[in-house]
C-alpha cells in the first residue's frame, strides 16, 4: 500500500515535470509556431537566475518564482526583438536561428560561469508514508504543475489579454485591422514563453546539477510532449505529458533509469505513427 | 625589391628569426615535452582541473630544481572536454606532432582504453594516475592510482563491521562502475554479507527519484556507491532531500574525489565512508611541507587537494625519478629503471612501483565525511595491488597487453 502511494507520486512527479519542462515550449512553438532549438537554454538561464541570486543572498522561493522567470523574460524580449521577429511564419528558418542562439547561450554562459557543476540543495526537509521517505519538494513540483495549467488556461480563456494572442496567432492581419499591434503581441507572448521556460529550469536546479549544457536533457523530451500533445495547447500539454510521464516513470520502476527513457521514446514512436496529428488531433479536438 | 628577392630575402629572414620557435607548438631544441590530456571542461571538469593544477605544479617544482637531466620541461595540455573522440585525438597530437617524452591523463577508465591503444601503437610512455577498477596489464602503461583490492577491500569489512550485512549498489554505467560493483559484491559476500542489488546509471541521469524509493524498499542495511560525474551528484542531493542521510549510512568508491563534500552541504554528506591513498589531513612532515609548497602557488583558499590530484603528482615524481635513474626519456630505458621497482617518499607516505604490475604499492585509509572535511579513521600501511597481480605478470610475459576483468 505504502509502495503503491509511492510509485502514484512519483509517477505525479514525473508528469508534472513533463508539464513544467514543456510549458514554455507549448506557448512558443505550439502557438507561435517558432521552432525553438534554444528552449532547453532558456532553462539553463533560469537555472544560473537561481544560482546568482542565492549568491545575492536573495531567499531561494524569491529567485525560483520572480527572479528566474522575469530575468529569463527578459532575455526573450530582447532575443524576439533581434532575431526571432525576422522569422515568423518561417518555421525552418527558425529552427536554424534558434540553434545558433542555444550556441550562442551555452558559450556566453560558458564564458561567463565556468563550464562546471553549479547546485542548490533541495529547500523543505522530506515526509514519510509508512516505511517510504520523500522529498517535500516533489510536492512543490507538482502544485506547480497544477497551478500552471490553471493559469494558462485562465489566462488564455477568460481574459482579453489572451483572447487577444489567440486571435493574433491565428490572423495577424486581421487583428492588425481591429487596431491591435501585432508585433507587440507576438513580443509579450514570446516573453511569456521565455518566462515560463525560465521558470521551469529554475524550479528543476535544487534536482538536477547546473551546468551550460543541461538544456540538453530537457529540449527533446519537451518537444517529444508538445508534438505528441499535438495542437490544442493546453489539453495537448496536460495529456501527453500524462501518458510520457507515466509510461517513463512505470517503467523505471520495473527495471532501471535507461528503459524508462526508452519506453518512453518507444511510445512517442508508436503514438506518432498512430496519431500524427498528435493526441489533440483526435481526442479533445475542440479544447483549448 | 622585385617580388623575387623579396621572397628570398623575407623568407631567409623569417627562417633566421622563426627557427628556435619550430615547429609551431614551440618545443624548444632541448626541451622535454609532458603530456597531459585531462577533462578542463564538461562534466568531468571537476576531476580534470585539480588533476592539471598538480602536475602543472609538479613540473613547476622540478624546473625550479634545474629540470631533467639539465633540460627543462614544457606542459602540453589538451583538454578534450569530456569527450571521447577528442581523447583519441589528442592522444594522437601528443605522441606524433608534440613528440612528448610522457603522456598523463585519463580519467574514466572509458578516456583510458581509448588512449592506451593510440599511446601503444606510436611508441608513447603512458602514465594513467587515477583509482580505478583495476587489472590493466601493459608494459607501455603505468596505472599509479589505488585499486579495489587496495580500497574497497578495506572499505567494505570496515563498512560492514559498523552498519551491518545488506548492501545496495548504486554504479556508474561504463567499465568502471560495472566493474568496480563486482568487486563489491565479491569483498561484501567474502565477508558474509549479501548484496540487495546492483543498478547502474549513464553518466547524464539525474532524477534518481524511483531508485531512492527502490532502495528503500529494499532495506539494506547501506548503500555504496560508484557514481561518477557532475550529474550524479543530485543522487546525493535526493538522497539527503527524501531524508534517507540520517537513515540508511552511505560507502563511496568515487565521492570526494570531485569534491562533491565541498559543493554538497555538511547535512547532505555527514558520515559517508571513503577509502583512498590521499587525505588532505595525512599527518607526516612530508604532506605538511607539500601543502604549504602547494598554497603558496594556488593560495591558502584552495578547496582540497584531491585523491587524483595526488595520484598526478606522485605519478609525474615516479616519471621523474625513473628518467633521472635511466639518464634518458627513451621510452624502453625510462621503463626499464621504473621497473627496478622505484620508489619515492610521497605526501601520501612511500609509494613504490610494482615491478610485475606497472601498479603501485601506497598506503590506503579510510575517512569519514564531517562538515565538508575529510577525517582520517584508519591507515592500511603499504597495500599491494592483488587484484592485478592475481592475473597479471608482465616481468614474466612482457607481451601481454589487455585488461583483466573480475570473474564475479
Amino acid at each position: 500500500m505504502d509502495l503503491a502511494i509511492i510509485v502514484l507520486i512519483q509517477v505525479l512527479y514525473a508528469v508534472a515535470s513533463l508539464v513544467i519542462i514543456s510549458s514554455g515550449l507549448a506557448v512558443i512553438f505550439g502557438m507561435m509556431k517558432v521552432i525553438n532549438l534554444a528552449h532547453g537554454e532558456f532553462m539553463m538561464l533560469g537555472a544560473y537566475a537561481v544560482i546568482g541570486s542565492l549568491r545575492l543572498g536573495i531567499n531561494l522561493w524569491v529567485a525560483i518564482f520572480i527572479i528566474a522567470p522575469i530575468a529569463v523574460g527578459v532575455v526573450g524580449v530582447v532575443l524576439e526583438r533581434l532575431v526571432i521577429r525576422r522569422l515568423y511564419g518561417r518555421m525552418i528558418d527558425t529552427m536554424l536561428a534558434t540553434w545558433g542562439l542555444s550556441l550562442l547561450l551555452v558559450g556566453v554562459v560558458t564564458s561567463v560561469a565556468g563550464n562546471t557543476t553549479a547546485g542548490v540543495s533541495a529547500p523543505m526537509g522530506s515526509f514519510s508514508v509508512g516505511a517510504y521517505s520523500v522529498s517535500s519538494y516533489t510536492l512543490v513540483i507538482i502544485g506547480v504543475a497544477v497551478a500552471l495549467g490553471l493559469a494558462i488556461r485562465l489566462v488564455l480563456m477568460h481574459t482579453q489579454l489572451g483572447l487577444i494572442a489567440r486571435g493574433t496567432m491565428q490572423k495577424p492581419d486581421m487583428a492588425n485591422a481591429l487596431g491591435i499591434s501585432p508585433s507587440l503581441v507576438y513580443s509579450v507572448t514570446f516573453a511569456v514563453g521565455a518566462a515560463l521556460s525560465g521558470l521551469a529550469g529554475a524550479l528543476l536546479a535544487p534536482l538536477t546539477g547546473v551546468v551550460p549544457t543541461m538544456g540538453g536533457a530537457f529540449v527533446a523530451k519537451a518537444f517529444i510532449t508538445v508534438i505528441g500533445g499535438g495542437p490544442a495547447i493546453l489539453a495537448g500539454l496536460v495529456s501527453a505529458s500524462t501518458l510520457f510521464g507515466a509510461i517513463n516513470q512505470l517503467a523505471t520502476f520495473a527495471t532501471t533509469p535507461v528503459f524508462g527513457e526508452v519506453a518512453l521514446l518507444a511510445a512517442a514512436i508508436v503514438m506518432l505513427r498512430m496519431l500524427p496529428q498528435g493526441i489533440t488531433g483526435r481526442f479533445f479536438r475542440r479544447s483549448l | 625589391m622585385d617580388r623575387r628577392s623579396f621572397i628570398k630575402s623575407s623568407g631567409a629572414a623569417m627562417a633566421g628569426t622563426a627557427a628556435p620557435m619550430f615547429p609551431l607548438a614551440a618545443l624548444a631544441a632541448d626541451d622535454i615535452g609532458i603530456g597531459s590530456i585531462h577533462d578542463l571542461s564538461g562534466g568531468l571538469d571537476i576531476y580534470g582541473k585539480p588533476m592539471v593544477d598538480a602536475l602543472t605544479f609538479a613540473i613547476e617544482e622540478q624546473n625550479a630544481a634545474g629540470g631533467l637531466l639539465g633540460r627543462k620541461l614544457k606542459l602540453f595540455s589538451y583538454d578534450p572536454q569530456s569527450s571521447m573522440q577528442m581523447y583519441a585525438q589528442f592522444a594522437q597530437q601528443a605522441a606524433l606532432k608534440d613528440k612528448v617524452a610522457v603522456v598523463h591523463g585519463g580519467i574514466t577508465s572509458a578516456s583510458r582504453e581509448v588512449i592506451r591503444p593510440v599511446l601503444n601503437k606510436h611508441k608513447a610512455l603512458y602514465f594513467y594516475n587515477t583509482q580505478y577498477e583495476g587489472g590493466v596489464c601493459d608494459r607501455g602503461t603505468f596505472s599509479t592510482g589505488v585499486t579495489p583490492a587496495q580500497t574497497v577491500g578495506k572499505l567494505i569489512p570496515y563498512a560492514m563491521k559498523k552498519w551491518g550485512k545488506k548492501i545496495y549498489i548504486v554504479a556508474a554505467d561504463y567499465n568502471y562502475g560495472q566493474i568496480t560493483s563486482q568487486w563489491v559484491k565479491k569483498f561484501a559476500l567474502e565477508n558474509g554479507g549479501s548484496i540487495a542489488s546492483i543498478d547502474f546509471f549513464p553518466l547524464d541521469v539525474t532524477n534518481f527519484g524511483p531508485t531512492i524509493s527502490k532502495i528503500e524498499a529494499a532495506k539494506p542495511d547501506m548503500v555504496v556507491s560508484a557514481l561518477v560525474g557532475g550529474a550524479h551528484m543530485s543522487f546525493y542531493r535526493q538522497w539527503a532531500a527524501a531524508g534517507l542521510t540520517k537513515k540508511i549510512p552511505l560507502a563511496s568508491t568515487t565521492f570526494a574525489v570531485g569534491n562533491e563534500h565541498i559543493v554538497l552541504s555538511a547535512e547532505e554528506a555527514d558520515g559517508f565512508l571513503l577509502s583512498y591513498n590521499y587525505f588532505e589531513n595525512i599527518d607526516t612532515p612530508e604532506n605538511k611541507a607539500f601543502k604549504a609548497r602547494f598554497h603558496k602557488r594556488f593560495g591558502a583558499d584552495y578547496p582540497n587537494i584531491t585523491e587524483l590530484a595526488m595520484g598526478t603528482y606522485q605519478g609525474f615524481k615516479l616519471w621523474a625519478e625513473g628518467v633521472k635513474k635511466a639518464g634518458s626519456v627513451e621510452i624502453g630505458k625510462v621503463t626499464t629503471a621504473l621497473e627496478s621497482g622505484i620508489s619515492i617518499n610521497a605526501p601520501s607516505g612511500k609509494v613504490s612501483i610494482d615491478p610485475a604490475t606497472h601498479h603501485c604499492i601506497l598506503n590506503v585509509s579510510i575517512a569519514e565525511v564531517r562538515n565538508k572535511k575529510l577525517n582520517i579513521l584508519q591507515t592500511f600501511q603499504q597495500q599491494s595491488p592483488i587484484d592485478t597481480s592475481a592475473v597479471c605478470n608482465l616481468t614474466r610475459n612482457p607481451k601481454d597487453n589487455q585488461q583483466y576483468v573480475i570473474k564475479a
